[in-house]
C-alpha cells in the first residue's frame, strides 16, 4: 500500500503499468491533434503523407488556408480574448471585494450569503446560460414596451456571454482569494498602522501585495475558463463567435487540419501560461 | 501611587480601565514611565497586560481614563498617528518586502524620498549589526536577526516610546538568553523609553529599571527588580517573582516586625511581617530556597537561628540551579532549598535526614487572604 | 478593514463591499432562475398570450422520448462518475502515498497538464483517433484484427470515454488533497494490528478520504450531466443527451417555455443528486465545495 509496508513485486509492477497506461490515455488525444497539424493532407486522418507547415502559413494561393490566413479563426481568437479579458477583470475585482466582505465584515445574513456564493458552481452551465438569456430578454422587452428603448446589450451577443461566464467564474475567484485572505496574519496590518501608515497605505502596501499571488492565480484561471467555456457561451452567443463555438461548428462539418493548427497554438499558449504560473508560485515566498 | 506630570515623563497612564462584556481586563490603572527608562509589565497570561499595551498603541479604546505620551493626551489619536512604535509578539515583519524596505516602511509613510530613506534604513541596520543585509529577504534571516530588524524598523522612526509585546516568546531558550542581553544593550545605546510586556519574570528582572507586576487588571506592585524579589508587597508577587516556599500558619508571637508562626502540624518558624499582621492571625509565609542553609550536623548551623530538620525527598540537579526537596520532619510540608554552588551536599541521598535554618528577616509573611 | 473608524465610514465600506456581491448573485443567479421558473410554468395559447399551466412538465412525462433521454442521461452520468472515481483513485493514491517529493509533484503536474487545454481540442483529438477514417480503426486494420475499419464513434462507450477523460481533473484534485492529509502512521498501525490491505482501504482510507471523494463525485456528476460538447460530438445524432433537448427547445425551436421546464428538470436532478451525495456521506455543502 505505502512504501514503508511490504509490497509484492507484482503489485508494484502493476502499479507502474497502470500509471503508464493512464498517462498514455491522457496524452494520446493531445499528441494526435498536434501531430496531424503537420500532416500534408486535406483531412486530419491517417495515413501520414509527409510534413507540412501549410496548415499554419498556407494562403489562398496554395489552396490550403492556414491558421495565420484564416481570418474567421483569427477573429474568433480575438473575440475569445476580448471576452476572457472582461471576464477576468470582473471576476478578480468582484472576487477580491467578496473576499474582504466574507473575511472582514460582520453583517446579518453573512452565513447565507457565503453559501449562496457557492451555488453558481453546482448549476450546470447550460442552465446558467438559458436563465440569463431568458431574464435578459425579459428586461429587454420591458425596456422596449415601457420606454421604447432598444437595449442592444440585452440581446444575445458578447456582453451577455461575458455576463454568463462571469456568473460562475466569479465564484471560483471568490473562493481562491478568500482562502488566501483567511490565512493573512492581521498583525501585519497593525504593524503597518503602528509604523504610521494610513488605511489606504496599509491596503496598498501590505494587504493587496499579500493577496497578489491569489489574484494572479485566479486571473489566469478565470482567463482560461472563459477562453475555453462552451456550455454557457453556446446559449448566449450572437453574431460574433468565440473560438470554441467556431471550432465546434467546424468539427461537426468535418474540418481541415487548420483546426489542429489552432489547437496546437492553444496548447502552446496554455503551456506557457501554466509554466509561468508554476514558476511564479515556486519562487514566491509565502 | 501618585505620579505628577513631570517634564521627563514619557508615558502617563491615568485611571485607565477596559472591560470586555463583564470581564474587567484593566481596572483603573495608573502609572508613569520616565524618559529613557526600561519599564516592564510582568504578569501571567490573562492578567490584562496585552490589553493595556494595545490601549497604549491605540488598537483598543479605553473605557475610561487617559493615556498621555510625551505629555500629549492620546484620546482620539489613531494608532498610526501616535509617537510610539511597537515590536509585535510574532514580529510581524512584512514578508513581501526586503529587510531594507521593512526598515524604510515607516519613513516612506512620512513621505521621505526613496534615496534618503534607504540611506537611513541602512544606517539603522548597521547600528543593530545588520549592515549589508538591506537587500535580503526577511525569511533569509535567523530568529535573532529578525528580532533586530523588527526593533530597527521601529527605532528608525525615533519614537518617544517603544512598546515590546513579548518579543522573545517565540525564540528558543538559548537565543532568548542571548537576546535578553542584546535588548538591554540596544536600549542603553539608543536611550529610547522601552515599555516591555512579558510573563517571564527572568526577562523582566534582567532587563528592567522598573517592573509593574500585574494581576487581574491591576498592579500588585511597582518597583525595581530588587525590591520585587527581596521585598514583595503581596503574596501574589512573592509567589510569582522567583521561586518561593509557601507555608501556611498562625502567628504565635510578634517582636520588632518578626513573627513567630506555627503550622497546623506544629512546625514553628520565623518570618518578617508585611502589612497588618496581628497575633493569632492566619498567615502565609514565603521563604526563598537560597535563604536557607543546610547542615548534616545541627551544631554546624549558625547558632543565632532557629534550626529545622527534614528528610531528603529528592535531589534536583540542575547545575548552578540545583536544589533539594525536603519533607520537614514535623509538618511533612515540602520545602525546597538551593544547594550551595561549592558542590557541598551534592552527595545527598533520598531518605537521609538533614538540618536547615534560615534568617527570619529573609522570610516574609502576609495575613492570609491579603491578596491585594 | 471594517472594524474600525466612525460608524458612517464602516457602513459605507460595508455597502461598497456588499454591492458587487449582491448585484452578482441576485442579478445573475437568483432573479434569472426565478424568471426561468416563471417561464416554465406558462403556456402560450395565442401569439403573445400566455396562461399559467403545468403543460410543459406534462409534455415531459407524456412524451416518452423526453423522459427516456432524461433517465438515460442520468444513468450514463452516474456510470461516468463511478468510472472516473475508479480510474482516478489508483493514480491519486500513487501521487499522494507512493511517489515521493519531487516525483510526486511532477506526476501530479503532468496529470493536470491536459486540462489546461480546452475541451474542444481534447474532443477533436478523440474524434481523429476514433472515427472510421481515424487512427485507431486504421491501426486495427493494420494489425489484422479486423478486415475493414470499424466506426468507433457514436457509441455509448465512446461517450463514456470522452466524459471520463474530461472529468478526471475534477476527481484527481480533491482525491489527492484528501489522501495526502491521511497520516501514513494510521495505515502502518492498522497493518501492525493485523489488517489486510483491503481492510485498511475500507476502514481507514475511504472514511478519511470521504470528503474528497464526495467533492469529486458531486462536481464530476454535475459537469457530466450538464455537458453538451462531448456527448454531442462523440455521440453524434445518437447521443441523446438531455442538454441537447434544452438547446433544441431554446435555440432551434424557440420554444422557451418547454426549454425552461427541461432546464428546471435538469437542475432538480443535479441538485437532488448533490443532496443525496451529501446525505450519504454525511458532508456539508460548504465544506465540500471548498475542497473541490
Amino acid at each position: 500500500m505505502i512504501p514503508s509496508l511490504p509490497r509484492p513485486v507484482w503489485l508494484r509492477a502493476l502499479n507502474t503499468l497502470y500509471i503508464v497506461a493512464f498517462l498514455i490515455f491522457l496524452f494520446l488525444p493531445l499528441l494526435t491533434v498536434a501531430a496531424f497539424a503537420f500532416n500534408d493532407a486535406p483531412y486530419p486522418a491517417p495515413p501520414w503523407h509527409g510534413f507540412t507547415l501549410d496548415w499554419f502559413f498556407g494562403d489562398e494561393a496554395s489552396g490550403r488556408i492556414g491558421l495565420f490566413h484564416d481570418s474567421e479563426l483569427l477573429d474568433s481568437i480575438l473575440t475569445s480574448g476580448l471576452v476572457a479579458a472582461w471576464v477576468t477583470a470582473l471576476s478578480v475585482t468582484v472576487g477580491t471585494t467578496n473576499a474582504f466582505l466574507m473575511e472582514r465584515a460582520r453583517f446579518p445574513g453573512r452565513q447565507a450569503l457565503s453559501v449562496l456564493m457557492l451555488v453558481p458552481l453546482v448549476i450546470p452551465g447550460v442552465i446558467l446560460g438559458i436563465s440569463i438569456l431568458a431574464f435578459a430578454s425579459r428586461l429587454a422587452e420591458f425596456a422596449d414596451s415601457t420606454f421604447g428603448w432598444d437595449v442592444e446589450f440585452l440581446r444575445p451577443g458578447l456582453p451577455l456571454v461575458v455576463v454568463g461566464q462571469f456568473s460562475y467564474i466569479a465564484a471560483i475567484a471568490t473562493l481562491t482569494i478568500s482562502a488566501r485572505l483567511k490565512r493573512f496574519d492581521r498583525t501585519l496590518e497593525e504593524a503597518a498602522f503602528n509604523l504610521g501608515a494610513t488605511r489606504v497605505a496599509v491596503l496598498w502596501h501590505i494587504t493587496l501585495p499579500y493577496l497578489r499571488p491569489a489574484m494572479i492565480g485566479s486571473a489566469v484561471i478565470a482567463f482560461l475558463m472563459s477562453f475555453e467555456n462552451f456550455n454557457t457561451t453556446l446559449m448566449l452567443v450572437g453574431a460574433d463567435t468565440p473560438l470554441t463555438i467556431l471550432m465546434y461548428g467546424r468539427m461537426r462539418e468535418g474540418a481541415t487540419p487548420v483546426l489542429n493548427a489552432v489547437s496546437l497554438f492553444l496548447m502552446v499558449a496554455s503551456a506557457i501560461l501554466a509554466l509561468s504560473l508554476m514558476r511564479r508560485s515556486e519562487n514566491k515566498v509565502e | 501611587m501618585n505620579h505628577a506630570a513631570h517634564p521627563s515623563t514619557d508615558l502617563e497612564v491615568n485611571a485607565v480601565e477596559k472591560s470586555f462584556a463583564d470581564y474587567r481586563a484593566v481596572d483603573r490603572l495608573s502609572f508613569s514611565v520616565n524618559r529613557g527608562s526600561f519599564f516592564s509589565i510582568l504578569g501571567p497570561s490573562g492578567c490584562g497586560k496585552t490589553t493595556l499595551l494595545r490601549m497604549i498603541a491605540g488598537f483598543i479604546q479605553p473605557d475610561g481614563g487617559d493615556i498621555r505620551i510625551g505629555g500629549r493626551s492620546m484620546s482620539g489619536v489613531a494608532p498610526n498617528q501616535r509617537p510610539i512604535n511597537m515590536v509585535f509578539q510574532q514580529l510581524a515583519l512584512f514578508p513581501m518586502m526586503t529587510v531594507g524596505e521593512n526598515v524604510a516602511f515607516g519613513l516612506a509613510r512620512r513621505g521621505m524620498g526613496k534615496a534618503e530613506r534607504l540611506r537611513k534604513a541602512e544606517a539603522m541596520l548597521e547600528r543593530v549589526s545588520l549592515g549589508g543585509s538591506a537587500h535580503k529577504k526577511v525569511d533569509a534571516l535567523s530568529g535573532g536577526q529578525r528580532q533586530r530588524v523588527a526593533i530597527a524598523r521601529s527605532l528608525v522612526l525615533e519614537p518617544t516610546l517603544l512598546l515590546l509585546d513579548e518579543p522573545l516568546g517565540a525564540l528558543d531558550l538559548k537565543l532568548r538568553e542571548h537576546m535578553k542581553i542584546e535588548l538591554k544593550q540596544l536600549q542603553a545605546a539608543f536611550g529610547t523609553t522601552f515599555v516591555y510586556i512579558t510573563h517571564d519574570q527572568s526577562e523582566a528582572l534582567v532587563l528592567s529599571d522598573l517592573v509593574g507586576v500585574m494581576n487581574k487588571g491591576r498592579f500588585e506592585q511597582l518597583g525595581t527588580p530588587q525590591s520585587l524579589y527581596y521585598d514583595p508587597a503581596t503574596p501574589f508577587v512573592a509567589g510569582f517573582v522567583g521561586a518561593n516556599n509557601r507555608i501556611a500558619g498562625r502567628v504565635d508571637a510578634m517582636a520588632s516586625g518578626l513573627a513567630t508562626l506555627t503550622t497546623a502540624e506544629g512546625w514553628t518558624l520565623e518570618a518578617r511581617t508585611k502589612g497588618d499582621v496581628t497575633v493569632g492571625q492566619a498567615v502565609l509565609a514565603y521563604v526563598r530556597p537560597e535563604a536557607a542553609v543546610l547542615a548534616r550536623d545541627p551544631h554546624q548551623l549558625p547558632g543565632c537561628r532557629r534550626s529545622h530538620s527534614g528528610r531528603v525527598d529528592s535531589v534536583l540537579f540542575d547545575g548552578a540551579n540545583s536544589a533539594v526537596l525536603i519533607q520537614e520532619s514535623q509538618s511533612k510540608v515540602e520545602f525546597r532549598i538551593a544547594l550551595p554552588q561549592t558542590g557541598q551536599f551534592s552527595d545527598l541521598v533520598p531518605g537521609e535526614t538533614i538540618h536547615f535554618a534560615f534568617d527570619g528577616e529573609r522570610a516574609v509573611c502576609f495575613a492570609a487572604g491579603a491578596t491585594a | 478593514m471594517t472594524d474600525a473608524g466612525p460608524l458612517w465610514m464602516r457602513r459605507l465600506l460595508l455597502g461598497l463591499l456588499l454591492a458587487p456581491a449582491l448585484l452578482w448573485l441576485f442579478l445573475l443567479i437568483v432573479l434569472p432562475h426565478l424568471d426561468l421558473a416563471l417561464v416554465s410554468f406558462r403556456e402560450r395559447v395565442a401569439p403573445r398570450e400566455y396562461v399559467t399551466s403545468l403543460a410543459q412538465y406534462r409534455t415531459f412525462f407524456i412524451e416518452p422520448l423526453y423522459w427516456q433521454i432524461f433517465v438515460r442521461t442520468a444513468i450514463l452520468s452516474v456510470i461516468a462518475t463511478a468510472v472516473t472515481l475508479v480510474v482516478a483513485f489508483p493514480v491519486a493514491w500513487t501521487i499522494a502515498k507512493i511517489a515521493r517529493g519531487r516525483s510526486a509533484a511532477l506526476l501530479f503536474m503532468v496529470c493536470l497538464i491536459p486540462f489546461w487545454v480546452s475541451e474542444t481540442v481534447r474532443t477533436l483529438g478523440w474524434m481523429i483517433l476514433l472515427r472510421e477514417s481515424g487512427v485507431m480503426p486504421a491501426l486495427l486494420v493494420k494489425l489484422g484484427l479486423v478486415a475493414s475499419p470499424p466506426e468507433l464513434l457514436y457509441h455509448d462507450a465512446t461517450i463514456l470515454v470522452g466524459l471520463v477523460y474530461t472529468s478526471l481533473l475534477f476527481m484527481m484534485v480533491p482525491l489527492v488533497s484528501s489522501l495526502e492529509s491521511l497520516d501514513n502512521a494510521l495505515i502502518e498501525a492498522a497493518y501492525d494490528l493485523g489488517a489486510s490491505g483491503f481492510t485498511v482501504l475500507r476502514t481507514i482510507v475511504i472514511p478519511h478520504a470521504a470528503p474528497g471523494i464526495t467533492a469529486g463525485c458531486i462536481v464530476v456528476f454535475m459537469l457530466t450531466l450538464g455537458n453538451y460538447l462531448t456527448p454531442n460530438l462523440l455521440g453524434g445524432t445518437s447521443s441523446q443527451w438531455f442538454t441537447e433537448q434544452i438547446y433544441n427547445q431554446f435555440i432551434t425551436r424557440f420554444n422557451w417555455e418547454q426549454g425552461a421546464a427541461f432546464g428546471f428538470l435538469l437542475l432538480a436532478l443535479s441538485t437532488g443528486m448533490v443532496w443525496l451525495g451529501l446525505k450519504a456521506s454525511g458532508q456539508r455543502f460548504a465544506d465540500v465545495m471548498q475542497r473541490a
